[in-house]
C-alpha cells in the first residue's frame, strides 16, 4: 500500500532522511520509530505529499506522490504533529469543512461526521470552539479530521504526545480497530506503544533505516526496548569510527 | 469550483467570527465618514460663499468634484492601509498554525486554494464598499449628483481595493509571519499608489510607463466618470498576474 524507494530529503546542506526505503503492506500497522530529530516527522511529509522529495520515490495506494499527487492525496488521512485546527471553529464545523475538501459526496457527511465523533469521544464537545479545546481533546479532533473520509492510508505522526494514560489507551483502542480496513504508519519514541498495537516496526536513527522486520522477528525474546538501543547504539558507534577516522588522517 | 465555494465559505466564516471583520468595518466606515463630513462642511462653506458674491454662482458648483470625487480619493488611502491587514493573514496563519499541511495534503489544487481566498477576500471589501454608499445615497436625498460618475467611481474604487487584496494575499504566500506579509503588503500598495509621481520629470520614455503603471492614474479616470477599457484592462492584468504568482509560490513548496 505504501512504498518508499531510496527516500532522500535535504535541507540546503542538511540531510533530514538519506536514502530510506521501507513497505507497508495493506492493512497493516506501522511502527515507525527513532528518536526525536531522526528524520521520521519529515519522512512523513515527503509520503502525504506536502513536501516532495530530493531524491526517490513514494507510492501510496499505487500513484506515485509527486507525479500523481492529486490521486494519491485521495487515499491519506494525516494528523500531523500538531493537529492542524482552525481556532475559530466549531468542532463540527471544521470536520465538516474537512470532509468536504477531502472530497467527501454532501450527502455522505452527516453519516460520517456522527460516526468519528463518537468513535473519537467528541460528542459532548461537537459545539465547542477548538481553540478552547485541552490538548487530549485537540489531539481527538486532529484524528478526527484524519480519518473522516475512511482514506485507505493513514499517516499519524505521534498521535498520543499530550494525551493522559486514559486517552492513550482510547487512542491506541481505536488505532488497532483501524487496522484490517485502513494502512497505519504511526511515528512515536513511545516503545511499549509500537508493542501494543504495530505488527511491522521501521526503525530509523539519523535519517537512516537501522531496522525493519515485523515485531516478533526483531524482538525474538528480546523487548523492543533493547533491540532500539542496540539498533541506535550501533549507528552511533559507527559514526563515532568514521569521525575518529577522520581525525586520525587529520592528524596524519 | 465545489472546492472553491468551500474555501470562500471558511474563509468568510473567518472573517466574520473573529473581530477582524467587525474592526476592519467599523474603522473604515469610521474615516469613511468623517472625511465626508469634512468634506460636505467645506462644500456648505463654499455655497454660501458665493450665493453672497453673485447671483447664480453657486451654480457652477457641483457635488461630484466637491465632495464625490475628493471622497473616493480619501477613500483609496485608506484602503491602501487596509486592503494588506485583511489579506496578511490569509497563507501566513495557515502556514504559522499547520493547517497548511492540512490543505496542501488533502486533493486540492493549488488554484482551488488561491481562488478560494481571492474570492473571499473580495466578496468582504465589496462589502466594506458597499457600506460607503450610505454618503452617495445621502447626497442623492438632499441633492442631485450625476449618479452615472459616482457608479463609474465605485466601479474604480472597487477594482483598485482587488487589486491590492490580489497584491496582498501575493506577500501573504510569501511568509508565515504576519507582519512581514502586512507590511511588504503595505509597501507594494503604496507603491502602486505613488509610482506615478515622478511622471512629470521623468522624461519621455519613462513618464508615461510610470503613469501606465500607477494605479491612482488609471482610478482617477474612472472617478472623474471615464470607464476606458484601458483601465479596466490595467486592473485586470493586475489582478490576474498576482493571482497567478500566488498561485506559483503555493505550488513551489510542491517543486524539487
Amino acid at each position: 500500500m505504501i512504498e518508499v524507494q531510496n527516500l532522500t530529503k535535504r535541507y540546503g546542506d542538511l540531510t533530514a532522511v538519506s536514502d530510506v526505503s521501507f513497505r507497508v503492506e495493506s492493512g497493516q500497522i506501522l511502527g515507525f520509530l527513532g528518536p526525536n530529530g531522526s528524520g521520521k516527522t519529515t519522512t512523513m511529509r515527503v509520503i502525504t505529499g506536502f513536501m516532495p522529495a530530493t531524491a526517490g520515490t513514494v507510492k501510496v495506494a499505487g500513484f506515485d506522490i509527486f507525479d500523481d499527487s492529486f490521486e494519491a492525496r485521495k487515499h491519506i488521512g494525516y494528523l500531523p504533529e500538531s493537529p492542524p485546527l482552525y481556532n475559530d471553529m466549531t468542532v463540527t464545523a471544521y470536520l465538516r469543512f474537512v470532509a468536504r475538501i477531502k472530497g467527501m459526496a454532501r450527502a455522505a457527511i452527516p453519516d460520517a461526521l456522527d460516526r468519528v465523533l463518537n468513535r473519537c469521544g467528541l460528542t459532548d464537545v461537537a459545539d465547542r470552539v477548538t481553540g478552547y479545546l485541552s490538548k487530549g481533546y485537540r489531539q481527538r479532533v486532529g484524528l478526527a479530521q484524519a480519518i473522516i473520509h475512511n482514506p485507505d492510508v493513514l499517516i499519524l505522526d505521534e498521535p498520543t504526545v499530550g494525551l493522559d494514560p486514559q486517552q492513550i489507551i482510547g487512542i491506541r483502542t481505536l488505532i488497532k480497530e483501524l487496522a484490517g480496513q485502513h494502512t497505519v504508519v504511526l511515528s512515536t519514541h513511545i516503545l511499549p506503544e509500537v508493542a501494543q498495537v504495530c505488527e511491522k516496526v521501521v526503525i530509523i536513527n539519523a535519517g537512516k533505516v537501522v531496522a525493519e522486520d515485523m515485531l516478533e522477528n526483531l524482538t525474538q525474546g528480546q523487548t523492543l526496548e533493547d533491540v532500539f538501543l542496540q539498533a541506535i547504539a550501533q549507528e552511533d558507534s559507527d559514526q563515532i569510527v568514521e569521525s575518529g577516522a577522520v581525525a586520525e588522517e587529520a592528524a596524519e | 469550483m465545489r472546492n472553491v465555494l468551500t474555501i470562500i465559505r471558511k474563509e468568510l466564516h473567518s472573517y466574520f467570527v473573529s473581530p477582524v471583520a467587525y474592526v476592519v468595518l467599523t474603522g473604515f466606515l469610521l474615516l469613511g465618514g468623517w472625511f465626508f463630513f469634512n468634506l460636505l462642511s467645506q462644500f456648505n462653506r463654499l455655497l454660501s460663499i458665493y450665493t453672497q458674491l453673485q447671483q447664480g454662482a453657486a451654480d457652477q458648483l457641483n457635488l461630484n468634484d466637491f465632495v464625490i470625487s475628493p471622497l473616493m480619493h480619501n477613500l483609496s488611502i485608506i484602503l491602501v492601509i487596509l486592503v494588506p491587514m485583511i489579506t496578511m493573514r490569509a497563507y501566513a496563519e495557515e502556514k504559522k498554525g499547520g493547517t497548511y499541511e492540512l490543505l496542501l495534503t488533502s486533493p486540492l489544487r493549488t488554484g482551488e486554494i488561491v481562488l478560494g481566498k481571492f474570492f473571499a477576500c473580495f466578496i468582504f471589501i465589496s462589502i466594506m464598499i458597499g457600506m460607503t454608499g450610505v454618503y452617495p445615497l445621502v447626497l442623492m436625498v438632499f441633492g442631485n449628483p450625476e449618479i452615472g460618475v459616482m457608479l463609474a467611481g465605485y466601479l474604480g474604487l472597487l477594482l483598485l481595493a482587488t487589486a491590492f487584496a490580489a497584491v496582498g494575499l501575493l506577500t501573504s504566500s510569501f511568509t508565515e509571519n504576519q507582519i512581514i506579509a502586512a507590511v511588504s503588503g503595505l509597501v507594494a500598495t503604496l507603491l502602486l499608489y505613488i509610482i506615478g509621481w515622478p511622471a512629470g520629470t521623468a522624461g519621455d520614455i519613462l513618464g508615461p510607463v510610470l503613469r501606465y503603471l500607477s494605479a491612482t492614474e488609471h482610478f482617477a479616470e474612472m472617478v472623474k466618470g471615464l470607464v476606458d477599457t484601458r483601465d479596466l484592462v490595467y486592473f485586470m492584468s493586475l489582478i490576474l498576474l498576482s493571482l497567478f504568482l500566488t498561485q506559483r509560490s503555493v505550488e513551489s513548496l510542491r517543486w524539487r
